[in-house]
């Protein structure tokens, strides 16, 4: 019995030629990461474990990206006390305002995550780096503080999801509609503890944003990882960000899935989920009348170059709605940059936007556009719980960059050829 | 060890976000946690929820987000175990790690109605209905697991020289 390519990578880790589905292993980590919000619980459990130094500076690694620029004095606490332990222990890939971004935009964009890796990271949506053909998921701060001082983590070894993709995605659909397509068809659970794996002939047709879109919500299906496998576009990405040499891993050709699923990209509409879970998934043709207050375009699912220009290309020359607020949110400095420089951020502002500075910010209700109760957002983020942007009576629909962006021009849910 | 209490019943897919809100975590102080702990589908259940209460929830309990502030702060709050028909993974994780006793029984979940008292035993599974007097079984955590919990934590487990 082969292994799946989750499970080649853990066994490799574990210095192991075999594990199968169920094993406990305890693998070496190639970098153990935090933020702002996560960091500090680890710290206080670091210190209480006694431990002098973490097990590698260069791969301990510190983003401070949640309530960034520091939205209240708690918060501006927060990350002095990741600043000051980065400080006193010289841990080199410490982010701070100026040279963070979102962390899970960051970190590729930085070469820091290389196919074939093993990151573990106290933020759920770790698992974004499996885009990159890393084995990636999110564990808590306790997990982080003991990976910190030790290198290691212990997991069960998972069983997988195989995600056959066919075909080529039409106009205005992306990423961000192939993952919520697949979460409204398998649901919010309908993949816990197991690793999402992307294979088939449709994978050479997205981009490294869109593998990144979806590996990103692989949790928001109860995932322990999505991973997509390395291709030319990969490697064509990680010789351009980093210095570091890939390690190519393959599943078996024998390899055991608990289920295969198949999902043709040329059949996929623009697709919006409704509150208040991500499995709540309809089609922009069945949306209705959704009539909203605020767009936010960013955070670590959809805060890309090519995200934010997807929407640049569609609010150009447009006027956002009276009613709206519409908040872009670029999710490095390096993508802030260079929409800058092409006149990007311009267009957004000449149309009645908003831009800010890298931050998570509103897409967990932390700052920088909180929803009043009774008020509706459509937003390029991942969840859409209860409360997650705001009051507990409010709402978000998760969409693409493209639907958000013609809806803050529309005001109210729109597909992006009704605002041409 | 048994832990025995009243119970606060939830259903499926009760997230990290609602146990508690991200607004509130500029701490990581638990105590300041459990003051709003759940307030988003229950405004009351700082006030109402006693020490040694049990929690009993659906599927996916503790999805999302994997802040760890989310099982202290239940924790912190005085529940001395969560009953729940699944949990997501890294509240799973997170709740060895911070020494919450958790344990999955669908059967039980079905069954169990808000305020009833009830009783868990860890080393064997059975979960007791006290008020109706039924009885379930669940698959007990295996014993270094249980010593992890019962010693507080895994950094506390550690320091102790268990693990």
């Amino acid at each position: 019995m082969g292994m799946t390519m989750s499970q080649k990578i853990l066994a490799a880790h574990a210095g192991l030629d075999k594990v199968e589905a169920g094993q406990l292993v305890l693998v070496n980590l190639d970098r153990v990461l935090g933020n702002d919000v996560t960091s500090p619980v680890a710290i206080k459990e670091f210190n209480k474990m006694g431990v002098k130094d973490v097990y590698d500076k260069t791969k301990v690694t510190m983003v401070m990206d949640h309530f960034t620029p520091n939205k209240d004095i708690k918060a501006a606490i927060q990350t002095k006390t990741c600043r000051d332990f980065c400080n006193e222990l010289s841990i080199v890939n410490f982010f701070d305002v100026g040279r963070m971004g979102i962390e899970h935009a960051l970190l590729p964009e930085k070469g820091l995550v290389v196919s074939g890796d093993v990151v573990i990271g106290a933020d759920s949506h770790t698992c974004t780096y499996g885009a990159l053909g890393a084995f990636s998921t999110g564990v808590g701060s306790t997990d982080m503080a003991c990976g910190m001082a030790t290198g290691k983590a212990w997991f069960k070894v998972p069983s997988a999801i195989k995600i056959v993709l066919t075909g080529e995605m039409p106009e205005y659909v992306s990423g961000k509609d192939v993952i919520l397509h697949i979460i409204g068809k398998i649901g919010v659970d309908g993949a816990l503890y197991k690793s999402m794996e992307y294979t088939g002939e449709g994978v050479k047709n997205l981009t490294m944003a869109d593998r990144l879109t979806i590996t990103n919500m692989a949790i928001e299906a109860g995932a322990k990882n999505g991973i997509f496998p390395v291709d030319e576009v990969t490697l064509q990405y990680i010789k351009e960000h980093s210095d570091r040499e890939p390690v190519v891993y393959e599943a078996d050709e024998d390899a055991v899935y608990d289920e295969v699923l198949e999902v043709n990209l040329s059949e996929l509409r623009p697709t919006v989920a409704f509150p208040h879970l991500p499995e709540n998934t309809r089609t922009i043709d069945e949306v209705g009348e959704v009539v909203i207050d605020q767009v936010v375009i960013g955070s670590c699912t959809n805060g890309l170059y090519k995200d934010i220009k997807e929407a640049a290309d569609i609010i150009r020359g447009h006027k956002i709605a009276d009613n709206v607020r519409a908040i872009i949110i670029p999710a490095t400095q390096d993508i802030y940059l260079r929409l800058m420089k092409e006149g990007l951020l311009a267009d957004f502002i000449e149309a009645g936007c908003v831009v800010s500075t890298p931050t998570c910010g509103p897409c967990l209700g932390g700052h920088m556009g909180i929803l009043a109760k009774g008020e509706r957002a459509v937003a390029t983020t991942n969840r859409n719980f209860v409360g997650r942007m705001g009051d507990p009576e409010s709402e978000v629909y998760l969409a693409s960059p493209a639907v958000a962006a013609a809806s803050a021009i529309a005001g109210k849910i729109a597909a992006p050829w009704e605002v041409k | 060890m048994i832990r025995t209490g009243k119970v606060v019943k939830y259903g499926d897919n009760v997230d990290t976000d609602v146990i508690i809100p991200a607004r509130y975590l500029t701490t990581g102080d638990p105590k300041e946690l459990a003051v709003h702990c759940m307030e988003d589908i229950d405004l009351d259940f700082h006030n109402k929820v006693e020490d040694g209460d049990i929690m009993v929830a659906g599927y996916n309990f503790g999805c999302g987000s994997s802040r760890e502030h989310a099982p202290i702060s239940i924790k912190a709050s005085g529940i001395s175990i969560v009953i729940a028909k699944s949990f997501a993974r890294i509240f799973y994780r997170n709740s060895i790690n911070i020494g919450l006793a958790i344990v999955e029984c669908p059967e039980a979940v079905d069954k169990i109605s808000e305020g009833d008292k009830v009783s868990v035993d860890l080393d064997t599974g059975v979960i007791t209905d006290e008020t109706t007097g039924e009885k379930f079984q669940a698959e007990p955590f295996p014993e270094f697991i249980q010593q992890i919990i019962t010693n507080g934590g895994l950094v506390e487990s550690i320091k102790a020289g268990i693990i």
